[in-house]
């Protein structure tokens, strides 16, 4: 796949469809990629780089790549393909300076569940059949790739690249997956049982706004938390409340917005699981006003900018979930 | 040189924490360690490293400085300031014990930051050797052992043992109030030690070179063309900050809560956009002079003020946690190229 | 707040102008009863409660927030309750989520005629926030007035 993706730009390059190429570059390690813009030939034979570590999601950086003038050419993955469509329809990114490669994914693993492993002092990783084989200052290890799966990737809900303008492999279907079935385990739970719940995650919160930045949803040019005039801005989650009102205010503001697609809780320093606020939203708004996909087409009315005459009243919480 | 066996471990943790609050990396359940105070039924964690380092216990994230309360046109002032209670840290490895000599040199040179000093001085640093370094440690290239840590006690840890030296006045005091530490000869962490340092030698990043990264070559650095290519893909968020064990920069901020007004200082993050935003409204304008700010600090300015001594530890935390991966030792890296 | 180390709830109602701020005005006027401690905080538009305005209601001291607007279909500005009954629906849920009690955040149509409902409205919601006791769950202790 890598040499494929590779060819692809080397070619876009070398025939003008684009004069600059967005993907992944090699780090120092096998798993820290960093996005990057190549410009030429030379970069992208020696640093370009597509492997099972190449999780991070392109299509935000295309709202400051699309304005530089020029073309600009961006592999995007089935999921990162959404939150471009989402960005097109919010008219954040000038499409008709990109030219969009989308690429089949088979799944991207976590460094973080190979550490969960025991795993430490990682060298190199080699894929032997449906095995990743994972070289140590301790020894070789050898673990099934699903194992190693991001947990976005395990609830995976489309392998279709949704906007493109040429596919590499096949193209996917959106896939039945069970994403919500921890939303809904939450949701039968009590009141002061889910209270403790998001009091034990949310108190790790360090303030560091990587979900914020991360998220193509997130893409205000100034956030009010970071507006000193707004009252709000905090940078010390200094009491409860205000981690709570970051991460309820973040996760309503990109509600109806949001594609899913699981960057928040991948960026997390604190392994918060940030993206189950994020699919109640999507979950209550598929069960309240029709199955609504953030990013699956450029014309649809999100649920929130939109309504019906006999939408439910909000006392409908009152009957809905556990106690 | 003292031992105590593994499974007396706990009492150890027990008799410490009868004399002073003990924190020991455990985990949390998020598969993470994080120091927590000790009780019983706490067990040391099996991961290297806590994601939160161990300056958290002596410049914490949010500090109380003081409050305000306004009658007529006099204004009240409201010392909250609680003295923290004498604490022993256990575990820190060897990366985070260097970090307190970079935070001494902050906030214990003129004017002294009176907070950071009480803590320091009421707290008993611990270390404990690193029998399993990973691949995102670079510590050695600053002179650091991680197979003999300071800190006011060292240990260090086999199968079977705990090994224990003092070092300092503090160390002494806290192990005599410690009759299951029995005595044993010098040698016996040699093996231990000899076995870390193999793995040591054989760290992938031990090739980074800081040679050359001083005063005069400061402007070069700081004009680097490199720096709009390094930065550009930096998401601008905190993370690399707050788990940096030797990232000081704090904000004071004030909170009213309607009937007073709290000061308190907080964590802030070079990287943030509003970081030293005053009246004049144009602090460092896009996240390319933040990013190389941040590494300008480490890299230059600080070594450039204190003897040479770089604001890193190779603790490999920004390494490990940071969204887009942009981290010190690819920005040290990259900057070497223009030096030669 | 407590008097008598009773708990007296505080509790803040958003009111759109052109209806149920009418309302208060109304059951003021008819002199109906309803709790003192009922804070009315006026804006243009059901639609115009920004969820932050009801979070920030918490964090300074209210133990309940409720949003009246017009009835819908009567929006002064034609369809801006519609959005607010979305968006409030979604927003409780996710409170809910969080193990907020249901109780305390609430949305009732109260036209300007209705100014008999408005007293009822407040009466019935000051007794159910005071039979939950004061907000612990949602509020910031920097703020708490003991």
């Amino acid at each position: 796949m890598q040499e494929r993706l590779k060819q692809k730009a080397l070619e876009l390059l070398e025939n003008g469809t684009a004069d600059r190429i967005l993907g992944w570059k090699i780090g120092e390690f096998f798993y820290d990629l960093t996005p990057a813009v190549f410009k030429t030939r030379q970069e992208i034979q020696e640093e370009f780089v597509y492997s099972p570590f190449a999780g991070a999601n392109l299509s935000k950086y295309l709202i400051a790549e699309s304005r530089k003038g020029g073309k600009v050419a961006v592999f995007l993955k089935p999921c990162d393909s959404y939150s471009f469509t989402q960005l097109l329809k919010e008219h954040r990114i000038w499409r008709e300076n990109v030219y969009v490669v989308g690429v089949q994914c088979g799944g991207m693993c976590d460094m973080e569940k190979l550490r969960a492993k025991g795993c430490e002092g990682v060298l190199s990783v080699g894929e032997d059949g449906e095995n990743i084989v994972v070289e140590t200052l301790y020894g070789t290890n050898v673990f099934p790739r699903a194992e190693l799966l991001e947990d976005r990737c395990i609830t995976c809900k489309s392998k279709k690249v949704v906007t493109f303008d040429e596919l590499i492999g096949e193209q996917g279907t959106e896939l039945e997956s069970d994403r919500f079935s921890q939303v809904a385990q939450l949701e039968a739970m009590t009141s002061q049982e889910r209270f403790a719940f998001w009091q034990k995650e949310l108190s790790r919160c360090i303030r560091c706004n990587a979900c914020r930045n991360v998220c193509p949803a997130c893409s205000c040019e100034k956030c009010v938390f970071d507006n000193p005039g707004s009252g709000v801005r905090n940078k010390a989650a200094a009491d409860s409340f205000e981690e709570s009102l970051f991460h309820i205010i973040r996760a309503f503001h990109v509600t109806g917005r949001c594609t899913d697609c699981g960057e928040c809780s991948r960026v997390c320093p604190q392994n918060i699981p940030l993206h189950l606020l994020n699919r109640k939203m999507i979950k209550d708004m598929n069960e309240l006003y029709g199955t609504y996909q953030a990013g699956a087409d450029p014309d649809t009315k999100p649920p929130l900018t939109d309504f019906t005459l006999d939408d439910e009243e909000p006392s409908i919480v009152h009957t809905r979930g556990g106690q | 040189m003292k031992k105590i066996a593994i499974s007396k471990l706990n009492d150890l943790f027990s008799a410490i924490s009868k004399e002073k609050v003990l924190y020991i990396p455990a985990d949390d359940g998020a598969n993470q360690a994080r120091f927590t105070p000790w009780q019983e039924g706490l067990t040391l964690t099996d991961k290297l490293n806590t994601v939160r380092s161990a300056k958290d216990l002596f410049f914490p994230q949010v500090e109380n400085l003081v409050n305000f309360k306004n009658s007529g046109k006099a204004i009240q002032i409201i010392e909250n300031r609680t003295e923290p209670q004498p604490f022993v840290l256990f575990g820190v490895r060897a990366c985070d014990c260097r970090s307190f000599d970079i935070l001494d040199r902050v906030f214990l040179s003129d004017p002294v930051d009176t907070f950071y000093k009480t803590r320091r001085e009421q707290g008993v640093v611990i270390t404990l050797a690193c029998n399993r370094p990973t691949e995102t440690c670079f510590c050695g290239v600053f002179g650091i052992d991680g197979a003999d840590p300071q800190g006011d006690v060292t240990c260090w840890m086999d199968e079977a043992a705990l090994y224990w030296r003092a070092n300092t006045e503090k160390g002494e005091a806290l192990t005599a109030a410690l009759p299951m530490l029995t005595d044993c000869a010098e040698e016996a962490i040699d093996p231990i030690a000899a076995k870390i340092r193999s793995i040591l030698s054989k760290l992938p990043l031990n090739d980074l070179d800081l040679t050359g990264f001083n005063r005069d070559r400061m402007m070069e650095l700081f004009n680097s063309p490199q720096w709009e290519d390094l930065s550009q893909s930096c998401l601008g968020c905190g993370t690399c900050t707050f788990v940096c064990p030797t990232c000081q920069c704090y904000d004071v901020q004030d909170f009213d809560d309607g009937q007073q007004v709290r000061r308190f200082r907080c964590w802030d993050s070079c990287m943030f956009s509003d970081f030293t935003m005053m009246a004049h409204g144009t602090n460092r304008p896009t996240q390319k002079e933040r990013f190389r700010q941040r590494f300008m600090h480490k890299l230059s300015y600080f070594p450039n003020n204190n003897d040479g001594i770089f604001g890193c530890v190779g603790c490999g935390r920004c390494l490990q946690k940071c969204p887009i991966h942009m981290h010190i030792v690819k920005v040290a890296k990259a900057l070497k190229e223009d030096l030669k | 707040m407590s008097v008598n180390n009773e708990f007296q709830p505080t509790i803040v109602a958003f009111c759109c102008n052109w209806c149920s701020y009418a309302g208060a005005d109304l059951s003021g006027t008819n002199r109906l009863q309803y709790p003192a401690n009922v804070k009315i905080i006026r804006i243009p538009c059901s639609c115009r409660l920004n969820p932050m305005f009801i979070l920030r209601a918490f964090q300074r001291g209210a133990d309940g927030v409720i949003l009246c607007g017009c009835h819908p279909g009567d929006c002064h500005y034609t369809t801006g309750n519609y959005y607010a009954r979305r968006r409030m629906t979604l927003l409780f849920s996710m409170l809910d989520y969080l193990g907020i009690e249901r109780d305390r955040t609430r949305v009732e149509w109260v036209s300007a005629a209705e100014g008999a409902k408005f007293a009822a409205t407040m009466n019935d919601f000051a007794a159910t926030i005071h039979k939950l006791g004061p907000n612990r769950r949602l509020e910031d202790l920097r703020c708490r007035k003991d």
